[in-house]
């Protein structure tokens, strides 16, 4: 039987002892965590399962479990190791059983909450955060009159009229561009819409287009494009009804 | 009073039990006589003397929902019958699955607190941290100030939570366990005679 390949099932560890030794000297498994009784417990039972007492590892084991006894209560009483070495063996014995006996009375405690536990099993409760109503306010000190309507003075005057004079969006008005497109169809019976308002802002070029949609709503114009995103040509309504005119009369013609 | 002349006469208190029932099924927690004679504008003796006549009207056997002295205050909680019933419905994680480390760290807790993890650990034989980390989780313990030594290390203290779960009106209840019987002996004498061993 080889102890370092013992397998360890602990609530800190689960692997072989030898994993935990070097876990613990390298330090990255804290010793205090590690329960050494059920590491006992565990050799004990791999024990029992042989027929013969295996006496060479027995003793690699007892070797390796004081040490780590020693150290885990090293860990524990760092400050009263010391002071322990140092009593009567007949006054340490007694501070151990005084410490021993402690430990049986929380266990016996522990026994008794778990036993209450059960018996307490059908307790069902509300639970949350008590929805207490706020305490009610401090009152405030005392206050001179005199500051008091001064910082109400100063509450009262209207606060300074934010500029928006670095806000450059500016809406010129749609009639402006009625009116300018109006000029246009009287000089000339179409145009071209791209070309008229090129050269403007991207504001005003919008503006322009809503002067356009309103003409052709209004029936003074007719529009046409050839394409998505081709230029938008504009005639004169009268002008438009003329020429589907002669269209009609020509397709008849040449039908 | 206004209508003396009237020929069923209702208990004096019967207002005042109704506005202590209201109080109660609203709070989360139970409530002490303080809170509630505060919040029921009323004397804490007609408290006392309404709560006995809600008690006797939520009481097991006659009411799903029972009154209760629990924690240091009055709360209702279901009845004992209806148990099975809540517990298909609702969880208690606070309760579940206590391993006895917890249980033995919640009882030194219990009645040695407030308690700092050394002491704990002192007791124990094993480092406390991850049994306090645990019951701090489910609300049993709670924080109560540090030592006074120059470590300050954080004590603890049971919660009105515990309380409630194992059913004690106060940490008074728990038992006493000044008398351990023989075990502590035989112990104590099997020491002393290693020690004599080793001292000869």
């Amino acid at each position: 039987m080889i102890v370092r390949e013992l397998a360890l099932d602990l609530d800190a560890f689960e692997g072989p002892f030898d994993l935990l030794l070097t876990l613990v000297l390298k330090e990255e498994l804290d010793l205090r965590e590690v329960d050494i009784a059920a590491i006992v417990l565990a050799f004990l039972e791999r024990l029992a399962e042989r027929d013969e007492l295996d006496l060479e590892a027995c003793g690699e084991f007892l070797v390796l479990v004081s040490s780590l006894l020693e150290l885990k209560a090293r860990g524990l009483f760092p400050e009263e190791a010391a002071e322990l070495a140092e009593l009567e063996p007949e006054v340490a014995a007694e501070e151990l059983a005084r410490r021993l006996a402690e430990y049986r009375r929380m266990k016996e405690a522990a026994a008794w909450l778990r036993g209450r536990l059960e018996e307490e099993g059908d307790r069902f409760f509300r639970l949350g955060p008590a929805p207490f109503a706020p305490k009610p306010e401090v009152q405030l000190a005392p206050q001179q009159p005199e500051k008091l309507a001064q910082v109400i003075r100063l509450l009262a005057t209207d606060p300074p009229q934010v500029s928006l004079a670095h806000m450059a969006l500016r809406f010129p008005p749609v009639s402006q561009f009625l009116d300018r497109f109006r000029a246009v169809l009287r000089r000339r019976s179409r145009f071209d819409f791209d070309t008229e308002v090129r050269g403007l802002s991207r504001v005003e070029q919008a503006v322009a287009f809503l002067a356009l949609l309103d003409l052709r709503r209004s029936g003074e114009i007719a529009l046409e494009q050839a394409a998505p995103f081709a230029p938008i040509r504009v005639r004169a309504a009268e002008e438009s009804a003329n020429r589907d005119e002669r269209t009609v009369t020509w397709n008849a013609r040449s039908a | 009073m206004e209508r003396p002349l009237r020929l069923i006469s209702a208990n004096p208190l019967d207002q005042l039990a109704r506005t202590l029932e209201a109080l109660l099924v609203v709070a989360s927690a139970p409530l002490s006589v303080a809170e509630l004679a505060d919040a029921a504008d009323d004397d804490p003796e007609r408290v006392d003397a309404a709560l006995e006549l809600v008690a006797e009207r939520y009481s097991e056997g006659r009411s799903g929902i029972v009154l209760e002295h629990v924690a240091g205050g009055w709360a209702y909680r279901a009845s004992r019958e209806a148990a099975t019933a809540c517990a298909r419905l609702f969880e208690r994680p606070a309760q579940r699955n206590l391993s006895q480390a917890a249980l033995e760290t919640l009882s030194i807790v219990a009645y040695l607190g407030p308690c700092s993890r050394p002491d704990i650990a002192r007791i124990r034989g094993v480092a406390a941290e991850s049994a306090v980390a645990n019951l701090v989780e489910r609300g049993l313990i709670t924080e109560s100030g540090r030592d006074d030594d120059a470590g300050g290390a954080i004590r603890y203290r049971t919660t009105p939570l515990f309380e409630r779960i194992f059913g004690l009106e106060s940490l008074s209840q728990l038992p006493r366990l000044d008398d351990v019987g023989p075990d502590a002996d035989a112990i104590r004498d099997r020491l002393h005679t290693v020690a004599e061993k080793r001292s000869a």
